[in-house]
C-alpha cells in the first residue's frame, strides 16, 4: 500500500510539474519576445480599450496567435507521437521518423505551389498527406510481417521518398516558399488566426477523442491476440489511432511546418519519469509537449533579438541533451510496446 | 457445457482444423494434447474468436459462441495466449483490464470494476505487487499477472495456452493450482499443454488431438489404457501409483 500511495503522489508532482511548464511558457511566451516592448507595457495593452495602439497589435496578433500556436502544436505533436509508438509497438517510432510529418509537409507544399495560402483546405489536405504515409507504412509492415526494425526503415526510407518529392515540388516552383528554412525546421513566425483556427479544432478533438480511448491504446499494446481476447477490434481501433495521429500531425505541420523532435521526446520523456499508462502518457504528453514547444519558442524569440531563430533549431538544442539525459540516467520504461 | 462440434478453420490459405469436437464441462480441467503444428492453440483461438471457424458450431450451455459479437464472447471465454507482450503498465492497471469487455461510456472502470481486480489480486495473492510495472517481474509473476487479468474478466470459460512454458518448476505448479482453483469455481478450464505428465496428473478430461482433429477423448485413465498417447506421440507412456495416486512418466518407444 505504501509503494501505492508514493506512486500515486509522484505521478501528482509530475503532473503539477506540467502544468507549472505550460503555465510559465505562457505567460513567457506573451511578455517576451523581440519588439521592443516590456512585460509592463503589454499587461497594460491587456487591460488598454486601445486596441489600435502597437502594444495591442503586438499582442493580440503576434504574441497570443504564436504561444497558442506553439501549445496547439506541441501537444498534438506529443501525443501523435505516443499514439503512433503504441499502434506500431516500438518506442522509436514517430511522426517525424516514420514519414508521417512529411506525408504532411509534402501535402503543405503541394497546396503551397498551387496557391492554397491557408485555412480548412491547407489542414485537411495537410491530414491527408499525414495519413497517406501512416497507413503506407502500417500496411506494408502487416503485409509483410515486418520486424519492429524493419517498421521503422520503411519509415525511413517513405521520408526520403516524400522528402525526395517536396524537393522537386519546391524546384519546380520555387516563389511557394516551400524552401524556406521557417518550413523545412519548423517556425511560427508566419502564424495567423486564419491558420492557426481550423488547425486547432482538429488538435482539439482529437486530442479528446485520444484520451477517450486511453484503455483501448492500452490493451492494445497487449498484443493483437491478447487485445481481441478482451473483445477489441484492433484492426479497427488501430486505423481509428492512426487517424487519430495523422489529423495531430497533419494540423500541426500546417501550422507550423516540419518540427520534428517533440513527437519522438516528449512520450520517451513521460514513460520515463511518470508512467506509460495510456491514462497518463496521453494528457502528460500533451502538457509537456505543449509547454516545451511554446518555451522554445520564446527563446527563439529572445536569444539573439531583435533576430529569430526557427523554434525547431532551440527544440534540437535543448532536446536532444535532455533526451540522452533521461536515457542514461531514467529508470523504469522497461516494457516493449 | 462447452461443445464444439466438427470445426473447420484456420489462417487465410491454410485451414489447420479438420473437423474437430471436443466438450468441456464447468468445474473440470480439460487437457488438449497433440504434436507440434495439430491445430491445438489454433482450437483456443477458433473459441474465443481470434481465429474464424470456416464451418462446425461452438456452444456454450446451449448457446452459439460463434454468432456473438466479439465484445459479447469476450463477456463469456476468457484467453491466456501462448505469446504476451510486455508493455509498460503496472500489475494492478493490466488486471483491471480483465475488464475491457465490460467497459462502456464514459470509457472509465466503475468502483466495481477495482474492486473485482482487488479481490483477484488477493486471491492470487500478489497484491503487494499492484504498482510494480510488469517489465520489472519474473517471468513466473508476470505469468500470474496475465492470468489474474484473465480472472478479472470472470468468464464461464477460461482458455490456457502453453500457461507453463518457460516456467521453473514451482511456478508451474502454482499455474496449475491457480487452473484447479479456476475449475474449482466453476469455470470451463480448456489447456493446451505440451508437458504430458503433468497434463495426465492435473486434468480430469484429456483431448488428444492430430492433424486438426480429434483422436479421443476422456478421463486421463481411458486415454492412457487406450494407447492412443502412445501411437499419437511415438513415445511410450508408462505409470506408476505412489501415495494413491497416478504418476505418468514418457519413456522413448
Amino acid at each position: 500500500m505504501k509503494r501505492l500511495r508514493k506512486n500515486k503522489t509522484k505521478t501528482a508532482y509530475v503532473y503539477a510539474i506540467a502544468i507549472l511548464l505550460l503555465l510559465l511558457s505562457i505567460v513567457s511566451g506573451v511578455l517576451f519576445g523581440a519588439s521592443g516592448f516590456g512585460a509592463s507595457e503589454l499587461i497594460r495593452a491587456i487591460g488598454s480599450r486601445n486596441a489600435d495602439s502597437p502594444e495591442a497589435v503586438i499582442l493580440w496578433y503576434v504574441r497570443i496567435p504564436r504561444v497558442a500556436a506553439g501549445l496547439f502544436c506541441g501537444a498534438a505533436l506529443a501525443v501523435s507521437g505516443a499514439l503512433i509508438q503504441g499502434v506500431l509497438a516500438n518506442r522509436l517510432a514517430s511522426p517525424s521518423v516514420i514519414g508521417v510529418n512529411s506525408g504532411a509537409g509534402l501535402a503543405v507544399a503541394l497546396c503551397s505551389a498551387a496557391g492554397v495560402a491557408g485555412g480548412p483546405r491547407m489542414s485537411l489536405f495537410a491530414f491527408i498527406g499525414a495519413f497517406a504515409a501512416v497507413m503506407a507504412v502500417s500496411l506494408g509492415a502487416k503485409k509483410w510481417g515486418a520486424s519492429r526494425g524493419t517498421v521503422i526503415l520503411m519509415g525511413v526510407a517513405m521520408n526520403s521518398l516524400l522528402g525526395a518529392v517536396t524537393d522537386a515540388v519546391a524546384i519546380f516552383a520555387p516563389d511557394a516558399g516551400i524552401m524556406r528554412s521557417d518550413f523545412r525546421i519548423g517556425d511560427f513566425s508566419a502564424v495567423t488566426y486564419t491558420r492557426l483556427l481550423p488547425a486547432a479544432v482538429v488538435i482539439a478533438a482529437a486530442l479528446v477523442i485520444a484520451c477517450t480511448l486511453a484503455n483501448e491504446l492500452d490493451v492494445l499494446a497487449l498484443g493483437d491476440e491478447s487485445a481481441k481476447s478482451l473483445g477489441l477490434n484492433t484492426g479497427t481501433v488501430r486505423t481509428l489511432f492512426l487517424i487519430l495521429a495523422a489529423a495531430l500531425a497533419g494540423a500541426a505541420v500546417s501550422i507550423a511546418g516540419l518540427l520534428s523532435f517533440v513527437g519522438l521526446l516528449v512520450p520517451h520523456a513521460v514513460r520515463r519519469i511518470a508512467s506509460g499508462e495510456a491514462r497518463h502518457l496521453i494528457p502528460l504528453s500533451a502538457l509537456f509537449g505543449a509547454g516545451f514547444v511554446t518555451l522554445c519558442d520564446t527563446l527563439s524569440r529572445v536569444i539573439f533579438a531583435p533576430y529569430e531563430l526557427p523554434v525547431g533549431i532551440i527544440m534540437a538544442f535543448l532536446g536532444a541533451p535532455f533526451f540522452l539525459f533521461i536515457l542514461i540516467k531514467g529508470k523504469g520504461g522497461h516494457g516493449n510496446a | 457445457m462447452l461443445e464444439i462440434r466438427n470445426v473447420c478453420g484456420g489462417y487465410s490459405g491454410k485451414e489447420v482444423l479438420h473437423g474437430v469436437s471436443l466438450r468441456a464441462e464447468a468445474g473440470r480441467i480439460t487437457a488438449v494434447l497433440g504434436p507440434n503444428g495439430c491445430g491445438k492453440s489454433t482450437l483456443l483461438k477458433t473459441i474465443c474468436g481470434i481465429v474464424a471457424a470456416s464451418s462446425g458450431q461452438i456452444t456454450l450451455n446451449g448457446g452459439d459462441l460463434l454468432a456473438l459479437p466479439q465484445k459479447q464472447r469476450a463477456q463469456r471465454v476468457s484467453y491466456l495466449a501462448q505469446n504476451r507482450q510486455i508493455p509498460d503498465i503496472t500489475v494492478e492497471r493490466i488486471i483491471l483490464h480483465g475488464r475491457f469487455p465490460y467497459l462502456n461510456y464514459p470509457r472509465r472502470y466503475r468502483a466495481e470494476d477495482r474492486r473485482i481486480a482487488r479481490d483477484v489480486m488477493e486471491r492470487l495473492k500478489i497484491t503487494e505487487l499492484a504498482e510494480t510495472p510488469l517489465g520489472c517481474l519474473s517471468g513466473g509473476q508476470q505469468q500470474k499477472a496475465y492470468i489474474a487479468m484473465a480472472l478479472a474478466q470472470d468468464t464461464d470459460v477460461v482458455l490456457l495456452d502453453e500457461p507453463t512454458t518457460y516456467l521453473d518448476v514451482p511456478y508451474q505448479f502454482q499455474v496449475l493450482r491457480q487452473a484447479g482453483m479456476l475449475a474449482a469455481a466453476g469455470k470451463h478450464v480448456v489447456m493446451v499443454i505440451h508437458d504430458l505428465s503433468r497434463a495426465m496428473e492435473t486434468a480430469d478430461e484429456v483431448a488428444l488431438m492430430k492433424d486438426g482433429g480429434t483422436v479421443i477423448q476422456g478421463t486421463p485413465e481411458r486415454v492412457y489404457c487406450s494407447g492412443a498417447l502412445d501411437k499419437v506421440f511415438g513415445i511410450k507412456m508408462e505409470r506408476i501409483q505412489t501415495g494413491g495416486r497416478w504418476r505418468y512418466f514418457c519413456t522413448e518407444a
